[in-house]
């Protein structure tokens, strides 16, 4: 009877099954595929990671149980501290960078006319070109002296900073670099949610004479409170997992110089692929998942679950 | 002061508001686009002018050109960056559709539970699953494979979220009446469906292949053949191997990130309402 039912047929009554049940079996088997897919190249991977850092797996795949001993040396390895410090203050930076940016170019273009649809379009261009693109094309404008950027710093003052070069400036140029790629996402997100203030209280407020920063403050920030809420979620996961940030810095610095543009994905990625050293990365990758966990976690506390329609 | 006069300086004042607001838009957008300007113009420009502060080169030529499709595999690259992308999306959105109206539509036991468990797959990024994804696609034998390249690739809950909210907008009659003819769950998904669908999925199309054709960190984790390698990371590798001829690699760049501006420019209202609608609402 099961082979019958794979192809969903056309009458009922024939195949002895009740509408309800084929209307079943159809729902599992469209759904089949992509669960089935997402359940191994997702839901597994998800649960091995937690796994894998207690053993050890070597060049030919064999795995030995060692316990904690992955996590111990994560303890007391200096280079993982300066990856995770690393990564915390790229993310600091550039998050509420994004968030400013991203609705400050928002509320720029917010009117719908053919001269905003232009600048809405250059802002998001960015974010068309691939990441190796960005990094490549930045790195020759920063290049020492002789660079686009590096010839405008000193004209204005500046000469002889290393932007790529100097330790203390690499990761505000890897921020920088991000930001300029991300901001017009952002910006299309953010004019999403404005497009779903009603005209009407901003019509009453204007005739009670509320100015425009008064507007700003009293409708649009709190009205905007669900697009804020998924802007921050999303640019705080991105920025700690390294969505963006691993391509542009594996490109742009190798994580130099001196290790200040190593963050953590980029640690853990030489880690297992440059050594081999499969299990101490996945321990390693364990504890930016439960950072990435706690840090959702968080923003719902204060959010109240993210919902927001009745605050 | 006459309601005339008001009038008038209240309509100036506006005047130049607008006008200091249009010169900071423009003074913005120059800046954001100026790299992309810069890439292209050193594409153009002889090695030995590739510093010069000028926009517009002095000699323009297309030499570095010529070299990156003839010198290295480039158009090797560019074939399979192309083949990956398109097969990842077309399979992608084939499943993702099956999946989306069944979840929006067909009532069966657990439902819910599937879409919440999909849901939170949502904000799991490949980064943080790199290692062990990794070593299960090892485990299927498919590293140095275009299935390697392809099948992880194809699922992500973005997409399905996406559909499953169109359809759930979808008025209910148009598949009642195919219900009515008799027709099974497979015919109203394949000939109600799918047609109606056409707008949400050619959106979804553009942003899938572009996605597809920029990824870089997973290509560089399972290939190592250089016969397989995409776009993406053959140029990042050209740079290891062309350190000094930024002209070579801005050539490159120009020809990797062309295909896809011109692809924006075509499909921008698309492309941007989609992400506009993809949004916390």
């Amino acid at each position: 009877m099961t082979d019958q039912v794979a192809d969903t047929g056309y009458s009922a009554e024939r195949r002895g099954l009740s509408t309800k049940h084929r209307e079943w079996v159809a729902g599992y088997l469209f759904v089949l595929p992509d669960a089935l897919g997402l359940f191994i190249f997702l839901g597994v991977p998800m649960v091995l990671s937690l796994i894998i850092g207690f053993f050890e797996v070597d060049g030919f795949g064999a795995y030995r149980f060692v316990g904690l001993a992955n996590y111990a040396r994560m303890m007391n390895d200096p280079l993982f501290w300066k990856s995770a410090r690393v990564t915390a203050l790229y993310a600091v930076m550039l998050v509420p960078l994004l968030y400013v940016c991203g609705l400050g170019l928002a509320l720029l273009v917010q009117k719908t006319t053919r001269f905003n649809a232009v600048m809405r379009s250059m802002f998001f261009a960015p974010h068309i070109v691939s990441l190796v693109v960005v990094a490549l094309v930045w790195q020759l404008m920063a290049v020492d002296k002789i660079g686009v950027l590096s010839r405008l710093l000193s004209a204005l003052g500046f000469g002889g900073v290393s932007l790529l070069g100097n330790p203390s400036f690499a990761l505000i140029a890897v921020v920088a670099v991000s930001l300029w790629f991300l901001m017009g996402y952002y910006m299309l997100i953010f004019l999403g949610g404005l497009q779903d203030i009603p005209a009407q209280y901003y019509e009453a407020a204007e005739i009670d004479g509320a100015g425009p920063v008064q507007r700003f403050w009293y409708i649009t920030l709190p009205l905007l409170k669900p697009t804020s809420f998924f802007v921050l979620m999303v640019s705080m996961v991105a920025a700690v997992a390294g969505a963006q940030a691993f391509d542009i810095i594996y490109v742009m610095t190798k994580g130099g110089p001196a290790n200040a543009t190593s963050v953590l994905i980029l640690y853990i990625y030489q880690q297992a692929f440059g050594f081999g050293a499969f299990g101490y990365a996945a321990a390693m990758a364990s504890i930016l998942v439960i950072t990435l966990m706690l840090l959702t976690a968080v923003l719902f506390f204060f959010t109240r679950g993210g919902r927001f329609d009745h605050d | 002061m006459t309601d005339v006069q008001t009038a008038y300086y209240a309509r100036s004042q506006v005047t130049i508001v607008r006008f200091v607001w249009m010169t900071v838009a423009v003074i913005l957008a120059a800046m954001t686009l100026f790299p992309l300007l810069w890439m292209v113009s050193i594409a153009f420009k002889t090695p030995a002018e590739s510093f010069s502060p000028n926009l517009i080169p002095a000699n323009p030529t297309i030499e570095n050109f010529i070299y990156v499709l003839t010198g290295v595999p480039f158009a090797r690259y560019m074939l399979n960056s192309f083949f990956v992308s398109a097969t990842v999306t077309i399979v992608a959105l084939f499943f993702h559709s099956m999946a989306g109206y069944a979840l929006a539509r067909l009532r069966f036991p657990g439902r819910e539970a599937i879409f919440l468990a999909i849901f939170s797959t949502l904000l799991v990024s490949l980064p943080v699953i790199i290692v062990p994804l990794f070593l299960v696609v090892k485990a299927f034998g498919m590293l140095n494979s275009y299935a390697g390249l392809i099948v992880p690739a194809i699922f992500n809950a973005f997409g399905i979220f996406l559909l499953r909210q169109y359809y759930l907008s979808l008025p209910r009659e148009l598949e009642e009446a195919a219900v009515i003819d008799g027709a099974g769950y497979w015919r109203i998904y394949w000939s109600v469906i799918l047609p109606l669908s056409r707008p949400i999925l050619s959106a979804l199309t553009i942003l899938f292949f572009l996605a597809n054709w920029n990824s870089f960190l997973w290509p560089l984790t399972i290939t190592t053949d250089p016969n397989l390698w995409v776009v993406q990371v053959g140029i990042a590798n050209f740079k290891s191997q062309y350190s000094a001829s930024w002209s070579y690699m801005m050539a490159a760049s120009t020809i990797v990130a062309l295909p896809m501006l011109i692809l924006f420019l075509i499909f921008q209202r698309q492309i941007m309402d989609s992400i506009k609608a993809s949004g916390l609402k």
